[in-house]
């Protein structure tokens, strides 16, 4: 899951049915590594399924949510509270601090408890990281409403009067050392603030702690993905080296048996961003306090933390 | 899935289905319950709807229920509309004494979700039954709480008397 990026050229996009997708632009020279990886992104690029806000299927939600209550009960013994903070109805910005390397536990559990609490007939949409869609085996994603991470597929989304999920730290903060897990760290990315002042929408803080823990995350590799052109060829930021089942040790983090580790997330009431911060908020002082805010309840619920995994 | 609790009360049956047919009280008594509101025109009766979430595991489960039984005083059940599919069932009998029999009945199915819905029903058995058990057990406790106060006041009043 990602952050609404604040590009909005069509290749990274990606999702515009009226657009067909281009690869990135081939230059002439460049080394065999740079070669392969740009056709590598091209026929990743190729692989990311165009939006539709209507690929999301409440039935099949319904079938599936017994076997996510289940793993979110049992294994990661998930705790959701104050979803009563949520607008019963109409579009919504959730934005949620993002733990648990690519396995995102912490939606899993979220997006349970959200589709219970408010019936799986309330469109509700997830923001995901182009890479995530793209890759085999995880189009059923598209039905649990996740939509590749865009301006113009939020902006969508929140049209409809959806709620919309999205995590600004995207990849940058999932992959944060495990002993950072009570720090809220969106990279400074802001775009989900014009979002929601464009769409004239209330934001929702959701904190969560624990996802950090189901695994050793070591380093989050932003050098080792600058030096593969990762950033410039997949949008990844990050090349992360963590330890984890049944790796031991794992690089780039592409899947791994999380540990059990419990999930607690706490949904802070509603901000009306004009009601708050005047007609024409300043962004980055609104940026300020909405991180302020996260941290102050992540760092309450890690206070409530006795140990590691365990909770 | 049905689970089922029953239990004798040390109250006359009028009171207890005062209670457990007043929607702005559910939540002093049923245990797992966090939301009973109600939705649409009608309060109370057949016909009337509630929006409910109990809470089992990792989420908030329930969605609308409409009432599909009221014979007063002794028959009082719900069936869900939307969400978890379920029934809800209080039943109400005259036992010796004065006091009254209540059962309480839930039934819920996971459908459409094959093995893994008929291993989430079972999983959530437990937390259901305790919930069912705790529900009485609260209830109990309310309605000879208030069987008392109303002896006592009617005690008191006599005596206030110059």
């Amino acid at each position: 899951m990602a952050d609404a990026p604040t590009t909005t050229s069509p290749r990274r996009n990606g999702h515009r049915p009226e657009t067909r997708i281009e690869p990135p632009a081939a230059e002439p020279s460049g080394s065999l590594l740079t070669r392969t990886w740009r056709e590598l992104a091209a026929a990743l690029q190729r692989r990311i399924p165009r939006a539709d806000l209507d690929e999301r299927d409440p039935d099949y939600i319904r079938e599936q949510l017994p076997l996510f209550w289940l793993f979110s009960s049992l294994w990661f013994r998930g705790e959701v509270r104050g979803l009563g903070n949520v607008p019963d109805e109409g579009p919504v910005l959730l934005v949620g601090n993002h733990s648990g390397g690519n396995m995102i536990p912490d939606t899993m559990v979220f997006t349970v408890a959200f589709s219970t609490y408010f019936g799986v007939e309330r469109p509700f949409y997830q923001l995901a990281h182009n890479l995530v869609l793209s890759l085999p085996g995880l189009s059923w994603l598209r039905k649990f409403g996740t939509v590749a991470a865009s301006p113009e597929n939020a902006s969508k989304a929140l049209s409809s009067g959806a709620a919309l999920l999205v995590y600004p730290g995207g990849d940058y903060e999932a992959h944060r050392p495990s002993w950072q897990s009570s720090r809220v760290d969106f990279g400074g990315r802001k775009g989900f603030l014009r979002l929601a002042l464009e769409q004239d929408v209330p934001i929702v803080p959701v904190v969560a702690i624990g996802g950090q823990e189901t695994a050793l995350f070591l380093s989050r590799g932003e050098r080792l993905a600058r030096l593969l052109a990762l950033d410039r060829v997949l949008r990844l930021k990050v090349l992360p080296v963590s330890i984890s089942l049944p790796w031991i040790v794992n690089l780039g983090d592409f899947g791994h048996i999380p540990l059990p580790a419990k999930i607690t997330i706490e949904t802070l009431p509603a901000i009306d961003l004009r009601a708050e911060f005047g007609p024409d908020p300043d962004v980055d002082e609104v940026y300020d306090h909405l991180i302020r805010l996260m941290q102050d309840a992540l760092d309450a619920l890690a206070a409530e933390r006795r140990f590691p995994v365990i909770g | 899935m049905r689970v089922n609790g029953a239990r004798v009360l040390a109250a006359p049956i009028d009171h207890v289905w005062s209670i457990v047919t007043d929607p702005e009280r559910v939540l002093s008594y049923m245990s797992g319950i966090t939301r009973w509101e109600v939705a649409g025109d009608l309060g109370a009766g057949l016909g009337a709807r509630y929006r409910i979430l109990f809470r089992v595991g990792a989420a908030e489960v329930g969605g609308l229920v409409e009432v599909v039984e009221f014979d007063e005083p002794c028959d009082f059940a719900w069936t869900s509309v939307t969400g978890l599919d379920h029934r809800g069932r209080w039943r109400l009998r005259e036992a010796p004494g004065g006091r009254t029999r209540v059962e309480f009945r839930l039934a819920y199915v996971v459908a459409g979700a094959g093995l893994s819905g008929w291993v989430a029903e079972r999983v959530a058995a437990p937390t259901v039954e305790g919930h069912v058990r705790r529900t009485l057990q609260q209830l109990e406790r309310l309605v000879e709480h208030e069987q008392l106060r109303t002896r006592a006041a009617r005690r008191r009043r006599p005596a206030a008397r110059p």
